[in-house]
């Protein structure tokens, strides 16, 4: 019998399996073991953390191959890579590498300002950043297999992520109550393709999973993001960045799947040491905010 | 019959959902009193370490593994597959099992998520039209003990079934057929709780 690799019901049904979990980013074998431990339903190989990305600029780009090996070699759980939006070079290069998923990142410096990769193009799936519907729905399009609202990564400082949840949640719930005939306008103003956008107004859902990132450094913070809908969640500098990341790890894995139990949330937040120190948003330079990467 | 569906991590409101199209009662489980006011259980697909691991953190893990062995009717899909299984091949380290079902499975089997695939399969007893089965860095079967039947095979083994367990290396919750959660419930959770109740 004939088998179908790479189709849109492969690629979407894995983030499926990855909903109500938490993807950690590492930047070696040792931190991604910790991650597996504490029991993250993923790792996102990358050499320098958003918080360092931020603080040590200069151009940031795809990881060494070698480093994502090592990583992959190390554990059973799936793991992510990040390519330069746009830089579809990177992606090919990441998808020979067997990674199961590449993330098209603002983290790293974008390399196209026009054009996002043409994710159809490849049997891996990609997750996309977004920072509203519009915005999610011109990567699903593209042929992004889950979504992400990107938050402001590298800050510890959840306001972003907030915004971005509250935006892409209030468009859908506003989608569900216009008339058939008012879809058309809807679609021309979010820049949006109209079937999707129909197809959002009638389930009231994106048609992909859809976690969040950018800044949730602590276990109520990643209760806060699923109560406010996310299926899952990244964690990027919030966790390395902290005291005791193997303590922070496994409480924040706890409290995606208790995100609505304020007693167990309590639990799991004690004595977990310093949270990463973080920036404020408000604080930072237009030029230096990631979450306006991305078109 | 009252279904439950391990809640902790993964694909549990699709198994959900799939339940409630087939007529039964079915609840999402994350406690032990949860676990202890259902007939019959769902272990989701997700990530098998990370299921396991909250299990154990949430006091479940013994009492799953004491209902199974009492006789719960039990369907694990993909890394319910490897919960329920015996023996792991290409585990994590100190990886846990609640077990009950007498196989070997390997992780990850198939590859990479470059290397998952859906395909048409026979399942027995379900043939017209054949499952459409999603295969998701799925694991498959390496060797059955005397008393597990096989239903469907893609290379190796990839749904298995010993007296009240079920356990399929792909998802019939991603594609809308529910034909395996009816045959779980009729044909293996019904028979085994009317059987447990004579007795």
């Amino acid at each position: 019998m004939s088998q179908n690799v790479g189709t849109a019901r492969v690629k979407r049904g894995m983030a499926e399996m990855l909903k109500g979990g938490v993807i950690m980013d590492v930047v070696n074998v040792e931190q991604a073991k910790i991650a597996e431990a504490a029991g993250a339903v993923a790792v996102m190989a990358l050499e320098r953390v958003p918080a360092d990305i931020r603080a040590q600029g200069g151009v940031a780009r795809m990881s060494d191959p070698d480093m994502i090996e090592k990583i992959k070699a190390a554990v059973s759980i799936p793991v992510m890579a990040k390519a330069r939006i746009g830089h579809f070079v990177e992606a090919q290069i990441l998808q020979s590498l067997g990674v199961d998923y590449i993330d098209e990142s603002e983290v790293l410096t974008p390399a196209d300002m026009e054009n996002h990769i043409d994710k159809w193009n490849f049997t891996i799936p990609f997750v996309c950043g977004a920072t509203n519907l519009g915005e999610a729905l011109r990567r699903i399009n593209e042929g992004a297999a889950m979504i992400r609202s990107k938050g402001e990564a590298g800050t510890g400082d959840v306001s972003n992520a907030m915004t971005h949840m509250r935006s892409i949640g209030g468009e859908i719930r506003r989608l569900s109550t216009l008339r058939e005939d008012e879809l058309y306008v809807a679609a021309k103003n979010m820049q949006a393709p109209y079937d999707l956008v129909k197809e959002v107004a009638e389930t009231g859902k994106l048609p992909v999973v859809l976690f969040t990132a950018g800044g949730i450094a602590t276990p109520a913070d990643a209760a806060l993001m699923m109560q406010m809908g996310a299926d899952g969640v990244f964690i990027g500098s919030g966790i390395y960045k902290s005291g005791d990341p193997a303590a922070r790890a496994a409480a924040c894995v706890k409290a995606t799947t208790f995100f609505d139990d304020p007693k167990v949330l309590a639990d799991v937040s004690r004595g977990l040491g310093e949270a990463m120190v973080g920036i404020n948003v408000a604080d930072l330079p237009v030029a230096h905010r990631l979450a306006e990467r991305g078109w | 019959m009252r279904v439950g569906v391990l809640a902790l991590q993964g694909d549990f409101r699709e198994h959900l959902f799939a339940l409630e199209e087939c007529g039964v009662s079915a609840s999402l489980i994350r406690r032990p009193s949860e676990l202890a006011a259902v007939d019959a259980l769902v272990l989701p697909g997700g990530e098998s370490t990370a299921i396991a691991n909250l299990a154990r953190s949430f006091d479940l893990f013994d009492p799953l593994k004491a209902r199974i062995s009492a006789g719960m009717p039990v369907y694990g899909s993909c890394a319910g597959m490897i919960l329920l299984a015996d023996r792991v091949l290409d585990a994590a380290v100190g990886q846990e099992t609640f077990g009950g079902l007498d196989i070997t499975v390997r992780r990850n089997a198939f590859g990479s998520q470059v290397d998952s695939f859906e395909t048409d399969l026979d399942f027995a007893g379900i043939t017209n039209p054949p499952v459409r089965a999603v295969f998701i860095r799925a694991p498959w079967v390496e060797s059955v003990g005397p008393s597990v039947e096989v239903f469907a095979t893609f290379e190796h083994a990839v749904a298995v079934r010993q007296g009240a367990l079920l356990a399929t290396s792909f998802h019939p919750e991603l594609t809308g057929d529910n034909r395996i959660h009816r045959f779980f419930i009729e044909s293996v959770a019904r028979p085994a709780l009317e059987k447990a109740a004579v007795k």
